[in-house]
């Protein structure tokens, strides 16, 4: 089954456009590694995706649910109530955490459950534990934000997102922000998440954890799709711009 | 006139003082925030007349805003003016204040990082709990010290309600100051002033202290 599906999405700045025709679908307990060079436009793909940057053009559609229709010439938009419904399918996890700096780790993560999709206060205490014990933060919940390392910080918005049981999750380069030590340990984190089938869309710049961890792998470049497949593509690129841009790596 | 006599009857006054301070700050810390969400509306008509009401009300001195929301009516409609003088007092400085206050706000809201409102928007936060739960708090806590200026500015502001002749401790103190062609009224009221600031001060930076517990 097809969690998410976007098709011919186009979205200009101004008058450059910036994703041209994108197509991506991800099935259930698959994961999906965006590479590409800076500026090619995976992070406006993804916020395209989570609603927070409209698309020109294009269907973009969680489950049975369309966000956005393609109406031959533009975007339509579903109603508020629909977008809302299809915002609980989905999390983000940036790459600068943005975690709410006035509230405690542990309300980080229960305010949304509670507020927004009325689950009760119990409950939603009970997963927030469950969630932080599984990052190794269950001493950290009376802890502020500023109080956290970088990678800490990072899991506690891993779990923030966790504890709204998306369907899918996204992840905008999430290491970026963090020395090479603490990227390790958000790796693991999302290892174990790939391990217990979580839908995922990750964009990264750690190559040989996107070929370790993904069952599909999307090379950006420019506003396009140059390349996708399987993993190996990482070590094996055909594209012209794939290798290229892998070089760099080596 | 002796020196506790003096001190006496300009306490007489401070009620008043007092009043005005505290009215003006009820109304126009709620009504800056309503200006500074006009500022940022989505229609430009709006904007653009919420930044005359903001340029003019800063632009042009309190003392003529008094006399213009006292004796305007009269002027402009005929209407007769009234004989409670704490009314348009306090209308005036509540209107001025809220222009002022109105830009704190906005410059508050405008350093929210958009990550914030990302990461609200993604958690399905609505536009109105985003602003309450996520911003407005984070908000007090940055422009907490703009907004003591103002309020120590008030305290002393207090004493333009002479314009109007409502007579609150400043005003008698200047009665006396006739009366008995003497300096010490002035020195009393600066004194009360000063006071009345240290104590500002100290609500203020405990307030400061109360939101300290996050960066
Ligand atoms: N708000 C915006 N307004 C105008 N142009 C934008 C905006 N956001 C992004 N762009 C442009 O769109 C293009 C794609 O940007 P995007 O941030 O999606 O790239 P990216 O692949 O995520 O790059 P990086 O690896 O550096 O994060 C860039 O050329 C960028 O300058
Ligand atoms: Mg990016």
């Amino acid at each position: 089954m097809n969690i998410l599906e976007i098709e011919h999405l186009r979205k200009q700045f101004g008058d450059r456009e910036v994703l041209s025709d994108i197509s991506l679908s991800v099935r259930e307990g698959q994961v999906v590694s965006i590479i590409g060079p800076s500026g090619s436009g995976k992070s406006t793909l993804l916020r395209c995706a989570t609603l927070l940057e409209t698309m020109d053009g294009g269907s973009l559609k969680y489950l049975d649910r369309y966000a956005v229709r393609d109406t031959g010439s533009g975007a339509e938009y579903a109603s508020q109530a629909e977008l809302k419904a299809v915002r609980s399918c989905f999390g983000l996890v940036f790459q600068n955490f943005n975690l709410f700096p006035h509230y405690t780790v542990l309300k980080n993560i229960v305010e949304a459950p509670i507020l927004i999709q009325k689950r009760s206060k119990e409950e939603a205490l009970q997963t927030a534990r469950e969630l932080l014990a599984k990052m190794g933060l269950s001493d950290r919940e009376d802890a502020y934000p500023y109080q956290l390392s970088g990678g800490q910080q990072q899991r506690v918005s891993i779990a923030r997102a966790l504890a709204m049981s998306p369907k899918i999750l996204f992840f905008d380069e999430p290491t970026s922000a963090l020395d090479p030590e603490l990227t390790g340990e958000i790796l693991k984190v999302i290892r174990a998440l790939a391990a217990e089938h979580m839908t995922m869309v990750i964009v990264t710049h750690e190559m040989a954890f996107a070929r370790d961890v993904s069952d599909h792998v999307i090379f950006m470049d420019g506003g396009h799709i140059v390349e996708e497949g399987e993993p190996d593509i990482i070590t094996n690129p055909r594209h012209e711009r794939t290798i290229q841009f892998l070089n760099r790596f080596n | 006139m002796t020196l506790t006599s003096m001190i006496l009857k300009m306490s007489e006054g401070l009620g008043r003082t007092c009043a005005i301070f505290f009215l003006t700050l009820l109304f126009s810390l709620p009504l800056g925030l309503v200006v500074a969400a006009l500022r940022r509306s989505r229609f430009a008509a709006v904007r653009m007349l919420t930044r005359m009401y903001i340029s003019l009300l800063r632009g042009t001195p309190l003392m003529l805003q008094l006399l213009v929301v006292a004796y305007g009516p009269f002027y402009l409609f005929g209407m007769s003016v009234s004989r409670n003088k704490l009314v348009p007092t306090i209308i005036a400085f509540a209107l001025n204040y809220a222009a002022y206050f109105a830009e704190i706000y906005r410059s508050g809201i405008e350093s929210i990082p958009q990550g914030q409102y990302e990461a609200a928007s993604v958690l399905g936060y609505s536009r109105g709990q985003t602003f309450f739960r996520i911003v407005l708090p984070q908000v007090v806590k940055r422009i907490l010290p703009s907004i003591t200026n103002e309020v120590i500015t008030l305290v002393k502001d207090t004493s333009l309600a002479f314009t109007l002749a409502y007579m609150e401790m400043f005003s008698i103190g200047k009665q006396i100051a006739n009366s008995q062609s003497s300096f010490m009224p002035f020195i009393i009221a600066g004194v009360f002033y000063y006071v009345m600031n240290l104590v500002v001060a100290f609500v203020m930076s405990r307030f400061e202290s109360a939101m300290a517990y996050y960066r």
